[in-house]
C-alpha cells in the first residue's frame, strides 16, 4: 500500500535526521555552563514533549469532527495520533529522570509537572485500553472521541499546573512571551530537532494510519478477529 | 427542549435511581462498610509518633473518598444493563441530556452520603478538628465531588458496555481525579491546619473551573455515548 510506504520513507528520514540533532547537540553546540552535558538532554526531551501534549490535542479535534462527521478516517487519526502520543511521553519520562538524576540527584520527584507528564502518560494508555475493549467499530469510535476529547480538556489544566504549583522543574524557555531566552546556537539545535520530531510524529502517524486501514479491510473481509 | 422540562426529567430519573436503592439499600451500606474499613486499615498503617494527624488527615479522607466513589459509579450504569432497563430508558421521550443529569445528581447523592459518613469517621479515628472548619470544608468537598462524579457518570456510561468493565472505569477515571483530588487535598491540608480561608481560595477557583468545564462537557457528549 502507498501510504504505508510512503510513512516509512517519511520515518527512515526522520531517523537519519535525528542522528544528525545528535551529531550537532554533541559536537556543534556549546556545553551549558551550570549543567553540563546533562542539559544535551533539551534537545530531546522538550520537542519529545510539546508533541506528547500536541498528539493529545489533535485526538481531541479529530474526535469532535467525527461526533459530528462519523468519518471513519478521523477515527482512525485519533487512534494513530494516540498511539504516537503515548511513545512520545513515554519518550518525556524516560530522558526526564536520566536528567534529572545528575541534576535534582533524583530520578523522580513528585513534581507538578512530572506528575501531569505521567497523567497525560496514563491518558493515553486508557484511551487504548478503551479501544482495545471495545470490539464493535462504531461504539469504539464513539467512546474513543469522548474520552478523547475530554483527555484534550485536560490538558490546559496540566499546563497551567506549572504555574500554579511551586515547582523544580525549568520554566519554559522557549515557548514564553517575550524573545527565547536561549544562546542562538542553541536554540538552533533545538529548533531543528523540533523538526524532526514533527517529521517523526508524521512518519509514525501516517504508517500507524495505513495499517488501521488495512486492518479494518481485513476486519471486514472476515479474515482476522478484533485487535 | 426547554430547560425547565430537562430539570424536571433529570429528576424523574435521579428519584427513579434513588428510589431503587432506598428499596434495597445493598450498594450504599456496602459502600459504607468499605469505607469504615478503609479507615481502620489507614489507622493500623500509620505511624502517629512520625506524622501528626491532621497533616495525614487530608490525603486519608480523600483517598478513601476516591476508593468509594469508583465503587459507587460503576453501580449508575450497572442497574440499567438488567433486563435492557437502559433501551428503556433511552426509549422514552426525553433528551439524552436529561439522563445523564438524572444520573449525575443520584450519583451526586450517593457519594456525598459516603462523605457524610466519612467526615464524622475521620473526625473520630483520627481525632481531627473539622468542626470549626465545616462550612469551608463542606465547600471543598462538595466543590471537588462535583467535577469527578460528572467525569466518573460519563465514563460509567461508557465501561459498563465494555469487557472488565469494574476494571477499566479506575483506569480511564483516575487521571481525570487527579488533577481536583490534589486540589482538594491541599485545600483541605490548610483548612485543618487552621490556616485563613484567602490560602484555599486558589484551589477552590480551579475546582469551580474544572467543575464547570466536564459538567458541561459531559453533558454535552452524553448523548454519544448512547446512541446507536
Amino acid at each position: 500500500m502507498k501510504m504505508l510506504r510512503v510513512g516509512r520513507w517519511i520515518t527512515a528520514i526522520g531517523l537519519v535526521l535525528l542522528a544528525g540533532i545528535y551529531v550537532r547537540a554533541l559536537a556543534y553546540t556549546p556545553i551549558e555552563a551550570s549543567q553540563g552535558l546533562a542539559q544535551k538532554i533539551f534537545y530531546l526531551h522538550v520537542p519529545a514533549a510539546i508533541w506528547a501534549e500536541s498528539a493529545m490535542i489533535l485526538v481531541g479535534l479529530a474526535s469532535i469532527f467525527y461526533l459530528f462527521t462519523k468519518d471513519p478516517r478521523l477515527d482512525r487519526f485519533a487512534a494513530a495520533s494516540a498511539e504516537v502520543g503515548a511513545v512520545f511521553c513515554a519518550v518525556v519520562l524516560t530522558t526526564g529522570p536520566i536528567w534529572g538524576k545528575p541534576i535534582w540527584g533524583t530520578w523522580w520527584t513528585w513534581d507538578a509537572r512530572l506528575t501531569f507528564t505521567l497523567f497525560l502518560f496514563l491518558l493515553y494508555v486508557g484511551y487504548l485500553l478503551l479501544r482495545s475493549a471495545v470490539t464493535e467499530p462504531a461504539t469504539r469510535a464513539r467512546f474513543a472521541a469522548v474520552l478523547g476529547i475530554c483527555g484534550m480538556c485536560e490538558v490546559p489544566f496540566i499546563h497551567l499546573s506549572v504555574y500554579m504549583f511551586p515547582t523544580l522543574h525549568p520554566m519554559p524557555i522557549v515557548l514564553q512571551p517575550g524573545r527565547p531566552k536561549l544562546p542562538g546556537s542553541m536554540l538552533e539545535t533545538w529548533a531543528l530537532s523540533l523538526g524532526v520530531f514533527t517529521l517523526l510524529y508524521v512518519g509514525f502517524v501516517v504508517q500507524r494510519y495505513a495499517l488501521s486501514y488495512l486492518r479494518e479491510q481485513l476486519e471486514a473481509a472476515g479474515e482476522v478477529g478484533h485487535a | 427542549m426547554r430547560s425547565p422540562d430537562l430539570l424536571r426529567h433529570a429528576w424523574a430519573v435521579a428519584a427513579k435511581d434513588l428510589l431503587v436503592e432506598f428499596r434495597s439499600r445493598t450498594a450504599i451500606l456496602s459502600v459504607a462498610v468499605f469505607v469504615v474499613l478503609v479507615l481502620v486499615v489507614f489507622n493500623s498503617a500509620r505511624d502517629p509518633t512520625a506524622v501528626s494527624n491532621v497533616d495525614l488527615a487530608p490525603s486519608i479522607l480523600w483517598v478513601t473518598f476516591t476508593f468509594a466513589a469508583i465503587l459507587a459509579l460503576n453501580r449508575a450504569f450497572q442497574i440499567e444493563l438488567e433486563n435492557q432497563a437502559l433501551e428503556g430508558l433511552l426509549l422514552a421521550p426525553i433528551d439524552r441530556s436529561s439522563i445523564y443529569l438524572g444520573k449525575l445528581i443520584a450519583n451526586l447523592v450517593f457519594v456525598a452520603t459516603i462523605e457524610l459518613i466519612g467526615v464524622p469517621l475521620l473526625a473520630l479515628f483520627f481525632n481531627v478538628q473539622v468542626l470549626p472548619f465545616l462550612l469551608p470544608l463542606i465547600a471543598v468537598i462538595a466543590l471537588a465531588t462535583v467535577g469527578f462524579v460528572a467525569v466518573g457518570t460519563l465514563f460509567s456510561a461508557m465501561t459498563v458496555r465494555t469487557r472488565f468493565a469494574e476494571l477499566l472505569l479506575p483506569v480511564l477515571l483516575l487521571p481525570f481525579m487527579i488533577p481536583p483530588l490534589s486540589w482538594a487535598v491541599l485545600a483541605t491540608g490548610r483548612l485543618l491546619a487552621g490556616r485563613p480561608l484567602s490560602e484555599t481560595l486558589g484551589w477552590l477557583n480551579m475546582l469551580a473551573v474544572y467543575d464547570f468545564v466536564f459538567v458541561v462537557l459531559a453533558v454535552l457528549l452524553f448523548p454519544a455515548t448512547v446512541n446507536e
